[in-house]
């Protein structure tokens, strides 16, 4: 399939794959981070890290946008589901999601009328067809995913269409990769940067991290030899003393970002002083809200919202996975008593989240599936 | 003296540690699975692991029997296959078939794959009020023209009609018996190491046919479902291969990756796959891409999962290809012993990783 396989040449692979090895220090090993779930996603649906030497760790960091939610903001939303006559719409991710009284699944066995969308325009539909009703669209990811709600909102007041609302938990990459930076219990040599997010902000905001962190960023596509070949980048990087930010992604991401997505994202919404993230704890500028002047629009002023704060489970370690510290296995409940079925962790629902992704895709040694995939081949009179 | 790296022990700690972890993982998933919900959810019906658990949790906890607790797509009662199946489909017209092809095909093919010959069906209907007569007619035709293909009758029925909005527009419920005129008894647990997995055609046309046709998403493909009773293809292995064919299984809900885990964990077996082997449509492959699906897991409506001795396997892909339903036929791996219960997956990138059960449907990604 063309623009898909030729991201995904095996002959490719393990040539950058001997280009890597050649490039680590012996003695020395490295911690990446690939900021976005969607990388996370790709490196284990394919398996990457084979490709990997042992000397190279990946860490899962926080760009995954169903796992940064916290529950009280899913306690909000199926609130606002319960009003009278309202339709809460949302991204499939969402449906699984606890809160602290169950997940949307849950709310809608209860009676509650919460519909899966694709895009915010099929909430928008929805609305339209059911002019009694209010529909809210539940706003979630992101900067890849804001523009498409921003456009909703204008499309929404051009068409006059007065039963629709956004509840908007979009948030901003950078403030969490500078919570992650301080954060003092991490350790990391480089950053595969989020591709998405940045065809929309540009290279531009992540020079900060190179410049006062000392840390090479490479943003990246989401095909595994982009990511093995940012991989590469960031390495060649340490090995010649530069930290710099280059866009491996340039197909799809111009430098200066989109200037038109983020005109309309500044038409409508602002940074809120603060916002919590699953794990993270409250982050300042961290996440946007509705401007004043779409109020109309904006289903935090057209209701009531608890806005309780929920904690987190005890025994739950989102937050120090979502950081890095943790590997998912490293939790405590991981695979037990938090699982994809019965997820405690935001991050075991999606399937960018770090540990669903290691539980679907990666819970088994390495070597315990490569001897038994090896093994098939030499039976097969396959070379391995 | 050479130098070690300095987090070569702890590298080794780790790899220890994260051993003992998936193993302790392992032995939680071999515990029967708790019913925690209170209620019914979407994902009780999506063929993952809350069906399993519900079905483990409340029908064989009530009803448990030599019969049923195989949960084979049918049972066996000495010379005879017994099965029934119910059918909700939306849309109820599809590219490529409606819900009485399915509600015709899907028992037909349960009884097939116990290696019985489909010979009757019932058929029961829901009906919500105002449904079109012209679309129950529609329906019925298909009925009748799938028995016909498939060599069986529909010799007993039910009719219930419930009010508006109570159903929606028309439910199918078939029921089905077939006969065995031969030994082969194939089932998950005879499943052996070694044996090569055979799927008869290209995955997921059915499942992606009807998710476009839903027109929510606006992609439009040429892409129609695969229906189709898979009896004749059966047969055809049946007599090529005799007891050689250890396993039959078509791979409706939770696709081809869901059949493969009941499989291992039925047998004790592990399935290493080539995702290269595995044959997908171009149309399917690229709407799988654009959701962020994999085909592995999307519902077929007329394949199927065969698990053959290895000598076998070359007469029964000549078996498969010989017939119209089977020209796609393609050996997508193998079983092997160890990791009893767990599906490896050789991506086409030339990683590995493993095939789980789904919790739910597979739900399209963010970004």
């Amino acid at each position: 399939m063309r623009f898909v396989d030729e991201y995904r040449d095996s002959d490719k692979a393990r040539a950058l794959a001997g280009r890597i090895a050649a490039l680590c220090e012996p003695g020395r090993t490295y911690k990446f981070m690939e900021v976005c779930g969607g990388h996370t996603h790709t490196i284990y649906k394919h398996g990457l890290e084979d490709y990997l030497p042992e000397a190279i760790t990946l860490i899962h960091g926080p760009g995954c946008p169903v796992c940064v939610i916290p529950m009280g903001r899913v306690d909000d939303a199926i609130h606002l589901a319960g009003q009278p006559d309202v339709i809460m719409t949302s991204f499939g991710d969402m449906m699984r999601v606890p809160g602290g009284d169950g997940s949307f699944f849950d709310a809608n066995a209860k009676g509650a009328d919460i519909r899966m969308v694709y895009s915010p325009l099929d909430a928008l539909r929805i609305a339209r067809d059911n002019p009694a009703k209010h529909v809210i669209f539940m706003a979630i990811g992101f900067e890849t995913t804001v523009p498409s709600t921003a456009m909703t909102a204008l499309r929404a007041r051009t068409e006059g269409i007065g039963n629709f609302s956004v509840f908007c938990n979009h948030v901003t990459i950078i403030p969490a990769i500078k919570a992650i930076l301080d954060s003092p219990d991490l350790r990391l040599d480089g950053f595969i940067g989020p591709g998405h997010v940045s065809s929309v902000i540009g290279c531009a905001p992540y020079e900060f991290i190179a410049r006062d962190y000392g840390k090479p960023l490479v943003v990246a596509g989401f095909e595994p030899l982009d990511i093995l070949q940012s991989i590469y980048m960031i390495l060649r990087q340490l090995a010649e003393n530069r930290s710099e930010v280059e866009n491996q992604y340039a197909r799809v991401v111009p430098w200066e970002g989109n200037l038109k997505a983020l005109d309309v994202i500044n038409e409508v919404m602002e940074p809120r002083a603060y916002f919590e993230w699953r794990g993270l704890g409250f982050i300042s500028h961290s996440a946007l809200r509705m401007k004043n002047t779409y109020a109309d629009l904006d289903a935090e002023h057209l209701f009531q919202v608890p806005g309780g704060r929920v904690a987190d489970p005890k025994a739950c370690q989102c937050g120090e996975v979502l950081k890095g510290v943790l590997k998912p296995w490293e939790c405590k409940v991981f695979g037990t008593a938090c699982t994809p079925e019965t997820p405690i962790g935001t991050c075991m629902v999606s399937s960018e989240g770090a540990c669903a992704a290691y539980y679907n895709f990666g819970r088994f040694t390495r070597s315990r599936v490569k001897e038994a995939t090896v093994r098939h081949s030499t039976a097969q009179g396959v070379q391995p | 003296m050479t130098a070690i790296p300095e987090d070569a022990d702890t590298t080794r700690e780790a790899a220890t540690r994260e051993q003992q972890v998936l193993e302790r993982i392992d032995r939680v998933r071999r515990r029967k699975a708790r019913l925690r919900e209170d209620h019914i959810t979407l994902c009780h019906g999506a063929g993952g692991k809350a069906s399993q658990t519900l079905i483990d949790a409340v029908f064989l906890d009530a009803f448990h029997n030599p019969h049923l607790d195989p949960l084979g797509d049918g049972a066996v009662v000495g010379d005879h296959a017994f099965t029934t199946d119910s059918y909700v489909v939306t849309p109820l017209f599809f590219p490529g078939g409606d819900i009485g092809d399915l509600a015709v095909n899907g028992t037909v093919n349960d009884l097939a794959m116990c290696g019985a010959r489909p010979r009757h069906l019932s058929a029961g209907f829901i009906l919500e009020e105002g449904f079109p007569i012209a679309d129950l007619r529609r329906i019925t035709a298909s009925m009748a023209a799938a028995a016909h293909a498939a060599d069986v009758q529909i010799i007993t029925g039910d009719t219930k009609v419930v009010q508006r909005g109570k159903a929606d527009g028309c439910y199918i419920t078939t029921a089905g018996l077939g006969v065995f005129d031969h030994p082969v008894r194939p089932s998950a647990v005879a499943a052996r190491p070694g044996d090569a997995l055979i799927v008869s055609g290209p995955i997921g046309d059915h499942g992606i046919t009807v998710m476009l046709a839903r027109g929510e998403l606006d992609i439009h493909a040429d892409i129609t479902s695969d229906t189709a009773p898979l009896a004749a293809l059966t047969a055809a292995l049946i007599d090529t291969c005799g007891t050689h064919l250890h396993t039959l299984r078509d791979a409706t809900r939770g696709g081809v990756a869901t059949v493969l885990n009941e499989i291992c964990v039925a047998a004790g077996v592990a399935a290493v796959i080539d995702e290269d082997a595995v044959p997908v449509r171009p149309a399917v492959r690229g709407a799988c891409e654009l959701l962020g699906i994999d085909p592995l897991y999307v519902a077929c409506e007329g394949r199927m999962v065969i698990a053959v001795a290895p000598d076998a396997a070359q007469a029964a892909l000549a078996a498969l290809h010989a017939h119209p339903l089977g020209h796609g036929a393609a050996v997508i791996g193998h079983l092997t012993e160890d990791p009893p219960g767990l599906v490896l997956l050789r991506t086409a990138f030339g990683g590995t990783r493993i095939a789980d059960l789904l919790v739910g449907d597979p739900l399209p990604r963010i970004c």
